[in-house]
């Protein structure tokens, strides 16, 4: 990869020959991988999924200074009313002042259309840095903004020479990409471009790239044992904070599909060691994390104390809970970085995965090698499930679980799980990204599923008294059905 | 002027989507990127749940890409007709373009009108973002439903008693199951038969039947106007159009006598519906004085930064029935220039002459600053969405979320409407004030 200035991430599907669109299995994904990259597949009916300038955007709202312009129709700064409490709440909780964070909006109209409006929105970015005195301002592009040719590094770079702090465009265009991911690489590169700046020296700490920072007690408490001081991007950082990235020992991720271009990014650009292990979901993954990490620390033998003493205390709890668990078929759908994750640490507790729905694949990552955890599920799975790769297609999954029929159905997106208990599977959504952190979580992960199939009242209660939006001519047809048939 | 959006209260056109949804078995079909729908529903449902028999994540929807952009979408769009068809279960089918799809000039009124013949009704709205906001994207969908739908169907005859009720807005009043419901109860107790299409186990069969009602009744100030017009034109329906949504005892049996003597009543039957609930009424308030009365921290003065709906409805019930003052009201949902003066003037029919000013904007920040600057003489009561949270911390003030972004509350089947609601609404404005030391 090459982190240039006054330039765009690029979206997935160009830049690292991502996929949304696949039906198949798991081995069968990584040969065709292998070869020559695998062929994405369009569809001819589809239903709504995501957007990436949600992902950028959002992940950018979290920062405690920083203010969003979104040049925008009204309703694509609806970010805002989604980020409007629980930035407040994340701040709260550690007693962070996030009161020059702002998320404002051009309110593109008709005319605009016609004309431009280069001129509101520079006007909009002085406003909103009287208004808030943020640490940096985020540019947020938009459909409108991207059709009708707004010229956002121009501008961005005007204001630069006026304001006294950062101001970064962010490309993130809803039309350009169907993986939201790509969101995520056009916030990091504007943070990577505009915010990072060179090291002065070197710190005690390390970068976690991770979404909220649920487990910020546990991993400060961990990283303590190997001297080491966790900073947990990018919610909840200043400015300021993200602008020594470059200083930290190293960087680590509880999510490969959000970590790459940061992670990657740093390490090219800066020398910070991006640690290339499986995430930290389960027994294999805490250890794999960990111990990329104290290979990178040089803090092995700490580590290998750590995960004794866990050990000690959990496997024998988690051996005693996969006696009860072994033999459930499981669903699940994700994103890919969750998805073979959260797989795997299924497997580890007996679970059988009899297909997984991603919700895009990369065949590789920004240092172009496939993913770990995929890598890891090729080479270690009990089974060659199914596998297809849909973009939040539910006529696809629902589908596919009315065939499979699971015992249980795990999900990861607003909106995904309820479709499964409609049909009678129970269902968890695993939310919390840390929700399988290490032993500990595997065991409370674990003993949910084990509550979840055996008290199945809200499910059946539920499903016995509503009806599927699908025809009955769709569960006749195979999951695949709008998908491009097979050229190569 | 800087044109600017700040802590932004309303959506796009296209938010008119949740419209679609909110009637049964009716299927918003996306000609519009990949993630305005999961967006736009995140957003107006927030934390009340954006699902039912279909969420945002079953619509049908083109995820216009850049080759859309370049070559066109209408072969897209197509497709996507055809097989929502084949693969969602639905009455009705409400193709809903975006900015994207209307800036490149894709004609979805063509491409809906070849399925004409299709066996489920097919119907198109233009719902740019960069058009309007949802509350009039909702009156493009209704109006839609009336011309491209209803006007096609076989003449009906008018039924005595039948009264269609429009107002809330499916989703975006995130009480709008519970207001509609209610205000269908206060109509039927008047022995009127009453019609709405929005909400469980309506769908089509009462949306059908909208044309044979003997009239409109519009419970809003501005949004539904040019629907009831246009049904007026349509099918010759009268309406009657009651600006104030009715909460709590006084207000409500304004709305009942007015209703009812519109309808042909007999006045001494809706005085008796009245009498029976004012004493009901009464009883609580009578026996919940002293918890009002004896407070030191309740606000005499308040502020509501809200949609015109709310604003007006909740202020008609603190000024009529619960005896404060108002200060300034502020209006958030983009009231379009030709029902500001209308919508204004209400604000200055309260009780005993009590008049209210009225700041139309929809820049969160210079409101809140406004609000800074006005002298509530004591703790002023503020009661708009979670953007009004930390200000009401700020000024040692009281809080009440009523409208979106509304969070951190869970809204299922209640409502603030009618005499119940009254008493709710009370309910909830003292839940935030008992939680301080008195």
């Amino acid at each position: 990869m090459a982190i240039k200035k006054n330039s765009e991430s690029g979206v997935r599907e160009t830049r690292l020959g991502s996929i949304t669109g696949y039906n198949g299995t798991l081995k069968d994904l990584h040969t065709k991988s292998g070869c020559g990259g695998v062929k994405d597949k369009g569809r001819c009916f589809s239903q709504a999924s995501l957007c990436n300038a949600a992902c950028a955007l959002s992940q950018l709202s979290f920062i405690t200074d920083a203010a969003i312009v979104h040049h925008a129709p009204s309703g694509c700064a609806v970010t805002a009313m989604q980020v409007s409490n629980s930035k407040d709440q994340l701040a709260d909780a550690l007693g962070l002042d996030n009161s020059h964070s702002g998320y404002v909006c051009t309110d593109m109209n008709d005319s605009d259309i016609v004309f431009g409006a280069t001129d509101n929105l520079k006007e909009v970015i002085r406003e909103t840095y009287r208004r808030y005195h943020p640490g940096a301002i985020f540019i947020g592009a938009s459909c409108v903004s991207g059709i009708i040719g707004e010229d956002l590094e121009s501008v961005a770079s005007e204001l630069r020479s006026e304001l006294p702090v950062p101001v970064a465009p962010v490309f993130c265009e809803g039309f350009k990409t169907k993986i939201w991911a790509s969101g995520f690489d056009a916030a990091y590169h504007a943070i990577l471009t505009q915010i990072v700046k060179p090291p002065e020296k070197k710190s005690n700490t390390v970068n976690v790239i991770n979404f909220f920072g649920s487990a910020r007690k546990q991993i400060t408490e961990i990283f303590a044992e190997f001297g080491v001081v966790p900073l947990f991007l990018t919610s909840n950082t200043s400015i300021e904070e993200l602008s020594r990235l470059s200083e930290s020992l190293a960087t680590v991720s509880t999510c490969g599909t959000l970590g790459t271009y940061l992670g990657n990014g740093l390490q090219e650009q800066y020398g910070v060691p991006y640690v290339k292990s499986l995430q930290p979901h389960g027994m294999v993954g805490f250890e794999s994390w960990l111990g990329g990490l104290g290979e990178v620390l040089g803090k092995e033998a700490e580590v290998d104390a750590l995960l004794e003493r866990e050990r000690a205390i959990y496997l024998p709890k988690i051996e005693a809970l996969k006696q009860k668990l072994t033999g459930l078929r499981a669903v699940i759908g994700m994103g890919p970085g969750f998805n073979f994750n959260t797989s795997r640490a299924l497997q580890e507790l007996g679970i059988e995965i009899v297909h997984s729905a991603a919700w895009h694949f990369d065949k590789q990552y920004d240092d172009g090698k496939a993913p770990d955890a995929f890598t890891y599920q090729v080479e270690h799975s009990p089974n060659d499930y199914k596998l297809s790769v849909n973009d939040l297609q539910n006529h696809e999954l629902i589908n596919i679980l009315s065939t499979v029929r699971p015992d249980i159905f795990f999900s990861r997106h607003t909106g995904s799980t309820v479709w499964a208990m409609k049909l009678g599977i129970p269902a968890i959504c695993v939310y919390d990204e840390y929700a399988i952190f290490g032993y500990r979580g595997l065991l409370n992960f674990g003993t949910w599923m084990l509550d979840v199939v055996s008290n199945r009242s809200f499910t059946e209660n539920l499903s016995r008294r509503v009806k599927l939006p699908y025809t009955d001519w769709w569960f006749k047809q195979q999951n695949d059905h709008f998908l491009d048939k097979e050229t190569d | 002027m800087t044109r600017i959006i700040d802590q932004p209260r309303y959506v796009c056109a296209l938010g008119a989507m949740q419209t679609v949804q909110g009637i049964y078995r009716g299927v918003p079909v996306l000609h519009a990127g990949p993630g305005c729908a999961a967006k736009l529903a995140g957003g107006i449902a927030g934390s009340n749940g954006d699902s039912g028999y279909i969420s945002p994540q079953i619509y049908p929807c083109s995820n216009v890409s850049e080759t859309e952009i370049v070559f066109g979408g209408e072969d897209v769009l197509h497709r996507t007709i055809e097989n929502a068809l084949k693969v969602i279960d639905g009455d009705i089918y409400a193709v809903l373009s975006g900015c994207t799809t209307e800036i490149v000039g894709d004609d979805i009124a063509q491409v809906s009108s070849t399925f004409s013949d299709a066996a489920k009704p097919v119907i198109f709205v233009e719902t740019a973002g960069f058009k309007g906001s949802n509350l009039e994207g909702h009156e493009w969908v209704v109006n839609a439903l009336i011309n491209q739908y209803l006007a096609k169907q076989a003449p009906r005859e008018k039924v005595k008693g039948l009264v269609n009720i429009w107002g809330p807005i499916p989703s975006y009043d995130p009480f709008w199951v519970g207001s509609i419901r209610e205000l269908e109860s206060l109509v039927s107790q008047l022995g009127l038969t009453p019609n709405t299409i929005f909400g469980e186990y309506r769908g089509l069969e009462n949306l059908d039947q909208v044309p044979a009602a003997e009239f409109n009744l519009l419970v809003s100030p501005w949004v539904g106007l040019k629907n009831v017009q246009l049904l007026q034109e349509k099918f010759g329906t009268p309406y009657l159009h009651y600006p104030t949504i009715p909460i709590g005892a006084v207000e409500t049996s304004r709305f009942l006598r007015t209703v009812g003597e519109y309808a042909g009543v007999p006045p001494e039957k809706i005085s008796g519906i009245v009498e029976r609930h004012e004493k009901e009424y009464y009883y609580h308030i009578e026996r919940t004085s002293d918890v009002f009365l004896e407070n030191r921290t309740m606000s005499r003065r308040f502020s509501i930064v809200s949609n015109a709906a709310d604003a007006l409805a909740i202020s008609s019930f603190l000024v009529n029935d619960f005896g404060l003052v108002p200060d300034k009201q502020y209006i958030t949902d983009a009231t379009p220039e030709e029902y500001r003066e209308e919508v204004a003037k209400l604000f200055r029919q309260y009780q005993y002459g009590i008049e209210a000013e009225v700041m139309f904007s929809i820049d969160g920040f210079e409101i809140h600053q406004d609000i800074r600057n006005n002298d509530y003489f004591g703790p002023p009561l503020i009661i708009g969405s979670i953007f009004e949270k930390k200000l009401a911390e700020e000024l040692n003030g009281n809080f009440l979320a009523v409208s979106v972004p509304i969070k951190e509350r869970l809204i299922l089947s209640s409502s603030y409407v009618g005499y119940h609601g009254g008493l709710k609404l009370l309910e909830d404005i003292y839940t935030y004030v008992l939680k301080q030391f008195n």
